[in-house]
């Protein structure tokens, strides 16, 4: 008998043989074969009941890859029981044939990620019941997020672009491409002999209540783009069946200009200003996402001082303040409260603005944070308005909007019992934010894998066993309440000294590899996973989106309710368009 | 009872009314510590209002903070007209989207100088992030607080040049008192320190010319 080399055993390999190729226990490489059953046994035995996020990479070109195993596609998995960090599972697929098993049936929350990978990469998930395209349209040419798919006014892969000094003679984008010059049509397609695709139409469910003496249709209403209680430029499909609905197809893509090719172009730096344009009402929660992300691959040396650590949670935590004033305020406005209650809370967020202008510069776009540490100091005024506000206005103005509408009987009878989401159903779509801990799971991403230093703070995760609107409501208020608590504890406690850690430098590199960072925003998680090759921009760059899985939910929610909650259960999953289209 | 939530909610409604007015009520007048300029009253939203605050643009304005940006400027020397900015390109690589464009003037034998020779910013495009005056090593370029920029035309009209740009450093020094000091300050420890180091140079220069000097009619007279 030869000798044996003794090799260290595949993770695994036990429960779901052949499943893994290499790894190690928390970051393995999976054989597309046997993904759903290895995804089962992940599932089942291990308690990874969450599908945080899933990205698809194209490693066309990059060191050490061939074209066997050009596609990539990471999960991201968490344990929503124990917490912790959870477990990232890898498939590598070739460039010819990029398919693997659709995983949505052990986690449903795949649907929309799924739909997007295949929509930017054209990775086929086989066994997904409805891969078609989610923000672009049928009959786009090509699949932009892989690395060979240039845009229409493409000039160079990376910038800082070389036309622009010191020879930069102004030349506008359309003069250089001209508008129809710049299209590319599909292989063997035509315009003029272009017939539309069919329409979509919802899948019918066979609604829970029928009223026999009533005659009703069926019909299919577009409600949006352009409706005020979409909350932007979205549109759902409905069926009807007279005033219930009973079957629901999201629509989105409107406001789609593809945030994550523009990050790959952009150097590190530059794409904290873009952070700030996904959802616009929570930019400083969207800029400690991503520096989080990038510090995270840095290493120890990016980490930032103690001062800008405590401005961080600062500005996160009013952030939350005003973003849930402003989800309360227009949750109202779709029960048909017009503007009162929606402009009461928008005062207080005007206030918050104030104080985020005055250090940042912008009232929205505030581009505040920077890799190891903050762009700018508070002063004593600062901080005395600061401390004014959330020792006194703030708490008192939540007071007062419990008072004003919590036992208000109309908003209860339009709330509660409406758009019903189970514990697990909540789980299995990958819900997040209020929109989990309103079905009464207390899952919350700053206690469940603390970052930056939220562990040191004394405060609660607010849940509510509703899984209603009106436990969603609730949910968001208390939230408030905690935030202020947090705040008051920040503020206390914020020393003195530096706020960067180091001079920042404008063109740096980043070493290589990968990494996935997630804060718990207003809205839910917000992830960012992040490849890099070691140069000065990324090789990657992917938002995991809370209002976009979030919509998983959306026609699980909806069915069986009056065309009129619909507006109601949409208002409360609190969607911004700037981060669900991307 | 059915309805005591309604009741409750409408009295909150009320109260606040009530509360507009008595607010108002108990000052003089709405533009007490209001500074009035050409463009119009200028306020601030005070924290300390219980009722609403709303402020009448355009014919209010608010209170803008120091730290506000909007759209680059170029800071000139008052005295000298002479551009602050060196055409050293940082800021154009700096920039996300890429709006600012710089032709860096050059001898007739086509050697650099450190100058402008054109230098647009492409307004339309502009996402006002800041970024270039946040690294621009010679305090040239500086964030604008002008929001008014609505024109009929996005071509030339956006397309702001060398000319629209430039700026006074009074005028900049209006905006940005505090940063305005804190730079002066900065350039006069560093003025200092050069010329210090300058004074000790010469100092030094002369005392080796001195040796030199009492060292050469030793040397003279040895040689004769």
């Amino acid at each position: 008998m030869s000798d044996v080399t003794v090799e260290k055993p595949l993770p695994f390999a036990d429960a779901v043989p052949g499943a893994v190729i290499e790894g190690t226990e928390t970051d393995v490489v999976v054989n597309p074969d046997k993904l759903v059953d290895f995804a089962l046994f992940l599932r089942n035995e291990k308690g990874y009941d969450y599908l945080s996020n899933l990205a698809a990479v194209d490693y066309q070109g990059y060191k050490g890859r061939t074209p066997e195993d050009r596609f990539e596609v990471v999960y991201h998995l968490f344990n929503t029981k124990t917490g912790g960090d959870g477990m990232v599972m890898r498939v590598r697929l070739p460039e010819d044939k990029p398919e693997l098993p659709s995983v949505i049936l052990v986690w449903p929350g795949a649907d929309l990620q799924e739909r997007e990978a295949y929509d930017l990469f054209g990775i086929k998930f086989k066994g997904h019941p409805r891969l078609r395209r989610i923000f672009l349209w049928e009959g786009f040419h090509g699949h932009p997020m892989r690395k060979d798919w240039k845009e229409a006014y493409y000039e160079q892969d990376h910038k800082p672009y070389k036309s622009r000094w010191p020879e930069g003679h102004y030349a506008w984008e359309e003069d250089r491409a001209p508008w129809a010059d710049n299209i590319i049509y599909p292989k063997g397609w035509d315009p003029a002999t272009h017939v539309d695709p069919p329409p979509v139409l919802p899948k019918i469910h066979e609604p829970p209540v029928t009223v026999e003496h009533i005659k009703t249709d069926r019909i299919v209403v577009n409600m949006g783009p352009q409706h005020p209680s979409t909350h932007g430029v979205f549109r759902m499909i409905v069926a009807l069946d007279g005033e219930t609905v009973v079957g629901l197809e999201p629509e989105l893509g409107y406001l789609h200009r593809n945030h994550e090719k523009i990050g790959e172009r952009n150097t590190w730096l530059m794409n904290i200003p873009f952070t700030d344009r996904l959802d616009y009402l929570i930019n400083m929660a969207n800029n400690f996402g991503y520096v989080l992300a990038v510090e995270k691959m840095l290493g120890d040396k990016a980490k930032p001082p103690e001062r800008a650590e405590y401005l961080r949670v600062i500005m996160a935590e009013l952030t939350r303040v005003q973003s849930h004033l402003w989800a309360i305020g227009f949750l109202l406005n779709d029960l048909g409260a017009f503007y009162t209650p929606a402009l009461y809370t928008i005062e207080e967020r005007e206030l918050i603005l104030d104080l985020f202008e005055a250090v940042s510069g912008s009232r929205m776009m505030v581009n505040y944070m920077r890799f190891g540490g903050v762009k700018a100091d508070v002063d004593e005024d600062w901080l005395k308005t600061a401390r004014d506000l959330v020792y006194n206005r703030l708490p008192a103005k939540v007071d007062e909007f419990d008072r004003f509408l919590t036992e208000n009987e109309i908003l209860k009878e339009r709330t509660i019992g409406v758009g019903y989401l189970s514990p697990e159903d909540a789980i299995a779509t990958s819900m997040s934010g209020p929109m989990l801990r309103g079905s009464g799971v207390p899952y919350d991403v700053r206690k469940a894998r603390p970052y930056s230093i939220y562990d040191r703070f004394d405060w609660d995760i607010v849940t509510n066993d509703g899984c209603d609107v009106y436990a969603r409501y609730l949910v968001r208020l208390g939230e408030i309440r905690q935030s202020i608590r947090i705040l008051q504890q920040a503020l206390e406690q914020l020393p003195d000294g530096p706020i960067m850690n180091k001079k920042p430098a404008y063109v740096f590199k980043v070493p290589a590899g990968d990494a996935y960072a997630a804060v718990e925003t207003p809205k839910g998680e917000l992830g960012f996973y992040l490849v890099s090759d070691g140069s000065d921009n990324p090789w990657r760059y992917h938002v995991r989106s809370s209002s976009y899985i979030n919509l998983n939910a959306l026609e699980h929610m909806s069915i069986g309710y009056k065309v009129a909650d619909i507006v109601t259960i949409l208002g409360a999953i609190d969607i911004v368009l700037g981060e669900v289209d991307r | 009872m059915f309805g005591i939530g309604i009741l409750r909610g409408l009295s909150t409604t009320l109260k606040r009314t009530v509360t507009t007015f008595t607010d108002d009520i108990g000052q003089a007048s709405r533009y007490i510590n209001s500074v009035t300029t050409p463009a119009g009253k200028v306020l601030q939203q005070p924290p300390e209002v219980k009722g609403i605050f709303t402020i009448q643009y355009p014919e209010e304005k608010r209170q803008l903070p120091e730290n506000f940006r909007f759209i680059p400027m170029l800071v000139y020397e008052e005295d000298t007209g002479k551009q602050r900015c060196t055409a050293c390109g940082i800021c154009s690589k700096v920039c996300p989207s890429q709006c600012i464009w710089i032709v860096r003037d050059q001898t007739k034998e086509g050697k650099p100088i450190p100058r402008p020779k054109e230098f647009y910013i492409d307004a339309s495009i502009c996402m006002s992030c800041g970024l270039c005056a946040e690294f621009c090593p010679f305090d040239s370029i500086k964030m604008n607080h002008d929001y008014e920029l609505a024109v009929y035309d996005r071509f030339p009209g956006l397309i702001l040049d060398l000319e629209e740009l430039s700026v006074p450093t009074s005028y900049y020094a209006a905006l940005y008192p505090k940063a305005w000091e804190a730079e002066e300050e900065a350039r006069r420890i560093k003025e200092e320190r050069k010329r210090a180091r300058a004074k000790k140079a010469a100092e030094a220069k002369a005392k080796k010319a001195a040796a030199a000097k009492k060292a050469a009619p030793k040397k003279s007279a040895e040689d004769s």
